[in-house]
């Protein structure tokens, strides 16, 4: 028995090392240095005070930009995604159905700096705009707007979005929809009353994944958004690496992570609510 | 709904094979096809700052993905035989690992290295014995590989715990009733069963470590990365050579990809 711990501590002892010298303590840095000072050189002094919090506002737009992007990004996900996992799920060929799957989960496994990328050369001014100025529709302008911030969210997160629904419609008794239509209610009808309230445990989890993930974005943004739609990740970067402003910028992540608990808590909460919607979502 | 997943699909894929057909473009232009070239891939392969970046991020891959593979099946194979506190401890630090931004990863590391390497720096100069300069502590490929394989490790805990759960322990019991001892157990009966889930979190590994964008342009200090290149590259314009660049970099992480669901689907009908 004391052999089996002794080669247990062992076999634990990097990987736990290895948690507490890059992740919690960087993490406790963060939360000390966010009420500190900033150096004259920037960098940081210690000291003790909350004007980090207290002065925020200062990055007000940030903040603001990413709670009304990241909602709107994670629902327009949702929309798009829905009837694509119910299709995969109910609708799609069994032969297919992992191939087809596959395919969804593909690109989030592969560079979202590659693929928005892809979203400047389409949505640049040689791209989609000089077709449309060629079908004699205006010449709009798409790129570095909040519109190609959206349009690249959606694509790098759908898949996200896109597994845990489907995990969710799978898993769906079929016999409750033969049931329900069998007792004569149109299919539209078992569509809201039992087959929508069944998967609501996967869009929650869709949607919780994808708002957080969103919260800390860096690379759409900057890429699509052209420094005019400014994330709280684009903060971040701007006072870590140009204004090295340590102490404030820790302050502006400790409150992300703060937004990001709160989300993932009433998550939590809504998903306890639904019975037996515990749901154990990996996305590979 | 056919249609609508085609439309789907067509989304998901068309813009990246707008990026694989334009990266044999004969021409400069990006709207206009001028004919099938492989030019831009021999200049972006001949490119010094190419083939630099690229070699930093293969090895930090490698050496990120060696080593997250093997503590991570070490911890998980520990982690069967742990309960009580110790056991949350170690899934909320793999929760946090993967649920905390990338971004916030690359900063807390950052600052908290560079404090500590302004602490050790006057020390290892103070005590070191010889006449040539002390070495200094710097961000590079060290923590590249630590802070990568942070996020590796976690990821490969979760697919090999994942590949535990659905193995058959009465083979265990068998194994060790038959008289084996626990090491021939292990390497006859376990290992080869949950030897897919660290094959396939290994690849997933280097395929993490290879794309990541936002931890490298942290802590990547003197070093750059492909991704880290690619993306100051853009910044001062759109041109055919990154199309070539991106192409390369969406066929490493395919290769992989393919690789690893291959392996892990295999291990399914085994098992």
């Amino acid at each position: 028995m004391q052999r089996q711990d002794l080669r247990t501590w062992l076999f634990l002892a990097p990987a736990g090392a290895w948690f507490l010298c890059m992740l919690v303590l960087p993490l406790i840095v963060v939360f000390v240095f966010s009420f500190g000072e900033r150096g004259p050189a920037g960098g940081y002094v210690p000291a003790f005070t909350f004007d980090n919090f207290l002065n925020l506002g200062a990055r007000w737009a940030a903040f603001k930009n990413t709670l009304i992007l990241a909602p709107i990004g994670t629902l327009i996900c949702l929309l798009v995604a829905y009837p694509l996992a119910y299709f995969l799920a109910l609708r799609s060929s069994p032969r297919w159905r992992t191939l087809l799957l596959i395919l969804v989960i593909v690109p989030f496994w592969t560079s979202i700096l590659i693929r928005s990328y892809a979203w400047i050369y389409l949505l640049g001014g040689q791209g989609i705009p000089s077709l449309l100025n060629a079908l004699g529709l205006g010449n709009p302008r798409l790129i570095n707007t909040p519109f190609a911030v959206l349009v690249g969210i959606v694509y790098g997160y759908l898949p996200l979005m896109v597994f845990p629904i489907y995990v969710a419609l799978e898993r769906l008794d079929k016999r409750l929809l033969e049931a329900s239509s069998d007792l004569g209610s149109p299919p539209w009808r078992s569509f809201l009353q039992v087959t929508l309230p069944l998967s609501m445990p996967g869009v929650a989890t869709g949607c919780m994944l994808v708002f957080i993930l969103l919260m800390g974005e860096f690379l759409i943004p900057a890429m699509l958004g052209g420094g005019k739609v400014f994330f709280i990740g684009n903060a971040l970067v701007d006072l870590f690496l140009q204004s090295r402003n340590w102490a404030y910028g820790s302050a502006v992540a400790v409150a992300l992570v703060l937004v990001m608990l709160v989300t993932v808590a009433a998550y939590l909460r809504l998903t306890r609510r639904w019975a037996g919607g515990r749901d154990d979502v990996s996305l590979m | 709904m056919r249609i609508y997943a085609l439309a789907v699909y067509l989304f998901l894929y068309i813009p990246i094979g707008i990026i694989a057909l334009f990266s044999f473009n004969a021409g400069r232009h990006a709207s206009q096809f001028q004919g099938f070239s492989t030019q831009w891939y021999g200049k972006a392969l001949s490119n010094p700052f190419v083939m630099d970046a690229f070699q930093t991020s293969l090895s930090v891959a490698l050496a990120s993905a060696v080593l997250a593979t093997l503590f991570g099946t070490m911890a998980a194979l520990a982690l069967q035989s742990v309960s009580g506190r110790l056991r949350l401890a170690f899934d909320a630090l793999i929760y946090i690992a993967v649920m905390v931004p990338g971004i916030v990863i690359g900063i807390a590391t950052l600052i908290a290295l560079v404090t500590l390497f302004g602490w050790l720096n006057p020390i290892l100069v103070a005590i070191w014995p010889f006449a040539a300069k002390a070495p200094q502590l710097s961000l590079g490929y060290g923590s590249l590989i630590a802070a990568h394989g942070l996020f590796a490790m976690a990821l490969v805990i979760i697919i090999v715990r994942a590949r535990m759960a659905g193995m058959d322990r009465s083979l265990i019991e068998a194994s060790a009733d038959l008289g084996a001892t626990p090491w021939g157990t292990f390497r006859q009966v376990t290992l080869p069963q949950i030897f897919p889930g660290i094959l396939a979190g290994f690849l997933l590994a280097f395929t993490f470590s290879f794309d990541d964008f936002i931890i490298a342009f942290f802590v990547a200090g003197s070093q750059t990365t492909l991704p880290v290149y690619v993306f100051s590259s853009i910044r001062r314009g759109v041109t055919p050579e990154i199309n070539a660049i991106g192409t390369m970099v969406l066929a490493v992480s395919l290769m992989m990809l393919i690789a690893a669901q291959a392996i892990l689907q295999r291990g399914h009908k085994a098992a």
